[in-house]
């Protein structure tokens, strides 16, 4: 993203130019980099939430946005979601242990049986848990009785699956249809997303939203939650 | 909205094949051909099929559109409609030989505008292979990584290149974590390629599997082609390869 090579200090930067160079460096996947900036806010006493949104979070929609219009591809995408990842893990505890509770609420998300892919999922999740969803992984190759017991165990308030493949995704419309036959369809949003997915295949299941993409995904769970957070 | 597959066809003529991307405009007068618009990664199988039969030769033109698009099918659609758009109004038929490629069924409402056909399945794969094998091998261990006779030929470009591993090489662990095994699904029996596809299993840190699968399952694009045949004014006659 930034043409600048000259050496400079990260710390040399005001708060402003800080955030906006973590945007950068995020976006060119430099993980010291970006770790270094968030440590550096740290330090200046800035919010963990505040960074996490505003850089970090702000970082990854540039990502999302140019991946959205075909100038970053994959590769780049997975590089940019490194560096965040790296941002993440100094944030994630100190969030943990936040006194403000800003939490969106829980998302439970996993790829479908059949499903070994996993890549678009991850990136979903580390959207919505930039945020402020906690996020309940449950990895790949999910029978239903899999989502069931998490959503025991969690009750979320988004449930999102994921399928790279077309013999696989079919199989989201079969989870909804066990919701449904346990009275449980309306308890929670179900989302679904993944390559060969659209909104038609979406609406034809059930599915309360098709994501097309991670930042899209998680925007549009944001809406959602906080919609019932306010009701 | 319908999506024919490729079935019963009509009359043709094809050109030559350079670097993945056929075309040949001069040919393409005829409202009674059939246009072949392919995958640039099916080319040498699609070449095979139609220049070997001068029936088919005669009465299909035949055009590639860049196999890199492999890697960014979000872009399939669109180049496809994009193509059609220019072309397609000028033949009897036109058949898309991709399967839906990953285009989250993008190609088929383009497909559909053109009231054209397109070989059945998701992906060339599974075509080559057929359905059935297809699954029973996705059955029987869910992490195969497949690739064709294309995709091993041009596996540094495709694979390594399109998937940024010559760039990045810790994606490798990204992309290919809950693989267990490469499958060459080979559509000739050529040693060479065999060894390539083993180097290429060994480079991503995979198990080998050759299976022989050759490309029977291309040929709807002839069909209805190679044998006596009328369509319109034009008479095709039967020609032995």
């Amino acid at each position: 993203m930034s043409d600048q090579e000259d050496d400079f200090e990260l710390s040399d930067l005001d708060d402003k130019e800080l955030v906006e160079q973590i945007q950068d460096d995020l976006y060119d996947g430099l993980n010291d980099e970006v770790f270094e900036g968030v440590e550096i806010l740290l330090e200046r006493k800035w919010d963990a939430n505040d960074i996490l949104g505003d850089a970090l979070v702000g970082g990854m929609k540039i990502v999302g946005e140019d991946f959205r219009d075909g100038i970053l591809f994959v590769p780049e995408v997975l590089k940019c979601a490194g560096a965040m990842k790296q941002g993440m893990g100094l944030l994630r505890p100190i969030l943990a242990n936040s006194a403000i509770d800003i939490s969106l609420g829980k998302f439970v998300i996993g790829t479908v049986k059949g499903d070994i892919h996993d890549i678009g999922k991850n990136l979903v999740g580390m959207m919505l848990e930039g945020a402020g969803f906690e996020v309940i992984d449950l990895g790949i190759n999910n029978p239903v009785e899999n989502y069931l017991e998490a959503i025991d165990e969690h009750k979320p308030v988004v449930m999102g699956m994921s399928a790279l493949l077309t013999t696989t995704m079919p199989y989201m419309g079969v989870v909804i249809e066990e919701l449904d036959k346990r009275g449980m369809r309306n308890d929670f949003h179900v989302m679904v997303g993944g390559a060969p997915l659209n909104q038609e295949f979406a609406d034809a299941i059930g599915a309360d939203a098709y994501g097309r993409d991670a930042a899209r995904s998680a925007e549009m769970a944001s809406e959602h939650a906080r919609s019932v957070q306010a009701s | 909205m319908t999506m024919k597959t490729m079935q019963t066809p009509s009359s043709f003529n094809l050109f030559s094949a350079k670097d993945g991307l056929v075309s040949d405009d001069t040919k393409a007068k005829s409202r009674n051909k059939r246009l072949v618009l392919g995958c640039g990664a099916l080319v040498y199988e699609l070449v095979e099929l139609i220049k070997h039969n001068p029936v088919v030769d005669q009465a299909v033109d035949l055009h590639c559109l860049p196999a890199h698009l492999h890697n960014t099918p979000q872009l399939i659609g669109p180049e496809v409609d994009k193509f059609l758009s220019e072309h397609a109004h000028r033949y009897s038929e036109v058949l898309v030989a991709y399967g839906d490629c990953g285009s989250a069924g993008e190609l088929d409402r383009v497909i559909a505008k053109y009231q054209a056909s397109r070989l059945p399945g998701a992906h060339c794969y599974e075509f080559f292979s057929g359905a059935d094998v297809f699954q029973s091998m996705m059955n029987e261990e869910l992490g195969s990584f497949f690739l064709t006779d294309f995709l091993v030929s041009f596996f540094d470009r495709l694979v390594v290149q399109g998937l940024g591993l010559d760039r990045y090489p810790e994606l490798k662990e990204v992309y290919f974590k809950h693989y267990k095994k490469l499958v060459y699904l080979a559509q000739k029996d050529d040693p060479e390629l065999q060894t390539l596809a083993s180097q290429h299993a060994a480079f991503l840190g995979l198990d080998y599997e050759y299976k022989f699968v050759g490309f029977d399952e291309l040929k709807p694009v002839t069909f209805g082609l190679d044998s006596e045949h009328k369509l319109g004014s034009i008479e095709v006659q039967h020609v032995s390869t």
